[in-house]
C-alpha cells in the first residue's frame, strides 16, 4: 500500500461520512421498472354493483392455466387474495350510512416500480414493458421476500403444497400478448372496470373527478409507491375501501442507495484495513527497533 | 464407563447429552419439514410469511456471530496479539453461527433444494442476493481461518501454511463482509416501509443493525468465554475480556445516538410514549439492553468481575435478539404468530447442534490454545 497516514484517514474519513448521509430517494430512479406508461386498469367504486362477474373469469381463467387448482373456494366467497384466488371483489358497509359502503376490487397493483421484484434475490419476478409484473416458478425457491416486501400484502403462497410457489395476478400477460384484455375487465358488464392505457386511463379518471364533485379527489395508484398500473377512483374515501395510505416514495429506491454502495463500501473498508495492518505492522517493528 | 478407558478428560455430562438430543430431534423435524412442507410443519399464513427462523435464527445467528470478525481484525490488523486466546474459539463460533444461519435460510425456504439458484440467477438489486451471497462467502472465509485446529490435529504441515499464508487477506476479506451484510440485513427491512413499526423502521437500518451487531457480537465473545472456561475447565481470561468489556459501551453508546437522533429527525417521538405495547417493548428493549450496559460496562467493578461481566453481555445480547425480533416479527403488520412446536423445536435444535458442535471441538481439538501464531510475531 502507497497511501499516506493523512491522505489515508482523509479518505477514510469521507468514506465513513458518506455512509451517514441518508439517501435521498425522491431523485433515485432506480432500473427495474423504470417505465411511465403501459397498461392498466381503472377501477371506478361508484360504478361497481359487485357482481363479480370477474372475479368468476379470473378463476377460471386460473383453472384453464392450472386444471390441478382446486377452486372449490370460489363457492364460500373467499375473505382475502389467496394462492387459488388471485382477483376479488369485497364489500366495504357502513351500517349507520348506507351511501357510504361500496365494493371494491382487490388484486396486484403491478407497481411501476415493484419491491417484489427488486427484493427477489433470484429475479424470479419482473415487470415487463407491457404492464404486468410477472413470476417465473422455475426460478423461484421460496424466501417469501415478496410477501413481506409487497407494500399491498398481494403475493400469496400455497401453503398447502409441500413445495410452494409464489401465486399473484399477472394481469393476464399472455391474454394481454394475445391482443385480448385481460379476463376480469373483460367481463365487467357496469363499466366499472376500464382496460387501456395508463396514461389514457389518469385522463378518464381526472375528467370523471372534474365533472361529478361526489368523486374523491384523489386517484388511488396514481403516485402511491411511485405509480401503480391499477388506479382507482371512488365516493367513497379511500381509507374505508381498505386502501392504505401511502407515500410517493418509489419502495426499490429505498434499498438501492444501499446496495449502490456496496462496491464503495469494499472499496473504503478494504483499504481502511490494509492501511491499519501495514500501520500496525510498523509500528511495532520500529518499537522493536528501539527497544533493541 | 469401563476402567481400560484412560483419558484425562472427563466423561460427556448431562448437558452434552441433553444437547444431543435436541439435536438430534431437531434434525429430525427438519427432515420432516422438508417432506412435509411449510404450511403442515409452520405456523406462517399469508400475511406472515416470516417466522421465527428469520426473525431469530437468521437475524440474531448472524449478528450474534459478529464477534468472530470484530476479533480477528483486533488480533490480525490491529496486531493486538493478547487477543490470541480468545481468537479461536471466536472464531470457531463465528463458523458455526454463519453455519447454522445457512442451514436456516435453506430450512425456511419453500425450495430447500434450489438454494442453489443463488449461483445462477442473480439480482443485484435485492438485499436478500447480498446477505445470502455474503454468507456463503463467510462461510467459507471462516472455515478457511479456523481450519488450522483440524491441520493441527492430524499434523498437516503443508495446508497449515497455506493457511497462514493468506490469513491477513482472509481477515479482511471478513471484515469487508460483515460489513456488508451485517448492515444489508438491515437493508432488508428498508422497503417495508408501511408495515415495519416506526419505533423500529428507520432510513438507515443498515448503520444501525452493523453498529448493533458489533456490540452484540462483542458480548458474545464475553459470554462464550464464561461459559466455556465454567463448563471446559480453562482458565478464564478476566482481564482481556474486561479490555473488550471497556469497548461495549463507546459502541453502544454511538448505537443509542445515532438511533435516538434518527428517531428525533424521522419525527418518531410521538410513539414512544403512546403507552401501547409497542412502546412498552421499545423501553424495555433500549432501557435493558441498550442504557443499563452501557452504564454497567462503564464501571470498572464490572470489568474485573466475571460474574458482573457474563450477567451485563447477556443483557446487550438479550437487547438484540429483542431488537431484531421487535423489528421482524412483534412490529411487523400481519397476521397473529406463535410459531408450532415444530418451529420452536427446529430452532432450539439449531442452537444446540452449535453449542455441541462447539463442545465437541473444543473436547478434541486445540480451540482453546494460548501459543501465538506462527506469522504474527
Amino acid at each position: 500500500m502507497t497511501i499516506n497516514r493523512r491522505d489515508f484517514l482523509k479518505k477514510t474519513g469521507f468514506g465513513l461520512g458518506g455512509l451517514l448521509v441518508q439517501p435521498d430517494v425522491s431523485k433515485l430512479v432506480t432500473s427495474p421498472g423504470s417505465l411511465k406508461g403501459g397498461a392498466g386498469m381503472l377501477f371506478d367504486a361508484s360504478k361497481c354493483v359487485g357482481c363479480t362477474e370477474c372475479q368468476v373469469a379470473c378463476k377460471k381463467r386460473l383453472n384453464t392455466l392450472n386444471p390441478e387448482v382446486d377452486i372449490s373456494e370460489y363457492d364460500v366467497n373467499p375473505h382475502d387474495l389467496s394462492a387459488y384466488t388471485w382477483s376479488l371483489i369485497k364489500l366495504y358497509k357502513d351500517e349507520t350510512d348506507d351511501s357510504r359502503s361500496s365494493f371494491v376490487k382487490v388484486q396486484c397493483m403491478h407497481c411501476l416500480h415493484p419491491a417484489c421484484v427488486s427484493v427477489c434475490p433470484v429475479g424470479a419476478l419482473t415487470k415487463s414493458e407491457a404492464g404486468p409484473v410477472v413470476y417465473d416458478d422455475k426460478k423461484c425457491f421460496g424466501c417469501r421476500y415478496c410477501m413481506a416486501a409487497c407494500p399491498f400484502d398481494v403475493p400469496k403462497y400455497q401453503w398447502d403444497k409441500v413445495f410452494p410457489l409464489i401465486q399473484k395476478c399477472d394481469f393476464c400477460a399472455d391474454r394481454q400478448e394475445a391482443g385480448l384484455q385481460p379476463a376480469c375487465s373483460s367481463v365487467c358488464p357496469t363499466g366499472a372496470l376500464l382496460y387501456g392505457e395508463r396514461e389514457e386511463l389518469l385522463l378518464i379518471a381526472k375528467n370523471r373527478i372534474k365533472n361529478d364533485s361526489r368523486y374523491v379527489d384523489h386517484i388511488y395508484g396514481e403516485h402511491e409507491v411511485g405509480g401503480t398500473a391499477q388506479l382507482y377512483i371512488s365516493q367513497v374515501p379511500f381509507e374505508l375501501l381498505g386502501f392504505q395510505a401511502l407515500s410517493a416514495v418509489s419502495l426499490p429506491g429505498l434499498t438501492w442507495p444501499w446496495m449502490a454502495a456496496v462496491p464503495g463500501v469494499v472499496v473504503v473498508v478494504g483499504s481502511l484495513m490494509s492501511g491499519i495492518y501495514w500501520f500496525t505492522k510498523r509500528r511495532n517493528k520500529l518499537q522493536l527497533e528501539k527497544e533493541e | 464407563m469401563t476402567a481400560v478407558v484412560q483419558q484425562s478428560k472427563p466423561s460427556f455430562g448431562a448437558g452434552t447429552i441433553i444437547l444431543a438430543g435436541l439435536s438430534f430431534f431437531g434434525f429430525v423435524l427438519m427432515i420432516i419439514r422438508w417432506a412435509t412442507g411449510l404450511g403442515a410443519t409452520t405456523a406462517l399464513v399469508d400475511s406472515r410469511g416470516w417466522g421465527i427462523w428469520i426473525g431469530f435464527d437468521v437475524l440474531c445467528g448472524i449478528a450474534l456471530a459478529a464477534g468472530a470478525f470484530s476479533v480477528a481484525a483486533a488480533v490480525y490488523i490491529f496486531q493486538l496479539k493478547e487477543f490470541y486466546p480468545i481468537l479461536r474459539p471466536t472464531v470457531l463460533t463465528g463458523f458455526i453461527g454463519y453455519g447454522l444461519a445457512a442451514l436456516s435460510i435453506a430450512i425456511d425456504l419453500g425450495f430447500p433444494h434450489r438454494i442453489w439458484h443463488l449461483l445462477i440467477y442473480w439480482n443485484v438489486h435485492s438485499p436478500l442476493f447480498e446477505v445470502g451471497w455474503c454468507v456463503m462467502t463467510y462461510v467459507t472465509v471462516l472455515g478457511l481461518e479456523i481450519s488450522p485446529i483440524v491441520f493441527e490435529k492430524f499434523n498437516l504441515k503443508a495446508p497449515l501454511k497455506l493457511i497462514r499464508a493468506i490469513t491477513i487477506p482472509l481477515v479482511i476479506l471478513g471484515v469487508i463482509l460483515s460489513t456488508m451484510h451485517q448492515s444489508s440485513l438491515g437493508t432488508l427491512f428498508l422497503p417495508m416501509a408501511s408495515r415495519v413499526n416506526p419505533l423500529w423502521y428507520s432510513a438507515i437500518l443498515p448503520i444501525l443493525f452493523f453498529i448493533s451487531a458489533v456490540a452484540a457480537g462483542l458480548s458474545m465473545v464475553i459470554i462464550e468465554a464464561s461459559l466455556s472456561a465454567a463448563g471446559l475447565n480453562h482458565r478464564l481470561e478476566v482481564r482481556l475480556l474486561g479490555k473488550i468489556a471497556k469497548v461495549i459501551p463507546y459502541v453502544l453508546g454511538l448505537y443509542l445516538g445515532i438511533r435516538a437522533i434518527d428517531m428525533l429527525v424521522a419525527g418518531d417521538l410521538r410513539y414512544m410514549f403512546t403507552g401501547d405495547l409497542f412502546s412498552f417493548l421499545f423501553w424495555a428493549e433500549v432501557i435493558l439492553g441498550v442504557i443499563l450496559p452501557i452504564i454497567l460496562f462503564s464501571m470498572p467493578t464490572t470489568r474485573k468481575n466475571r460474574y458482573r461481566m457474563f450477567w451485563s453481555a447477556v443483557l446487550v445480547v438479550f437487547g438484540l435478539i429483542f431488537n431484531r425480533i421487535n423489528i421482524s416479527l412483534v412490529g411487523f403488520d400481519g397476521a397473529p404468530y406463535w410459531p408450532t412446536w415444530q418451529e420452536l423445536f427446529i430452532s432450539i435444535g439449531m442452537v444446540s447442534i452449535g453449542a455441541l458442535v462447539f463442545v465437541l471441538a473444543s473436547r478434541y481439538l486445540a480451540v482453546f490454545s494460548s501459543h501465538s501464531p506462527a506469522n504474527a510475531e
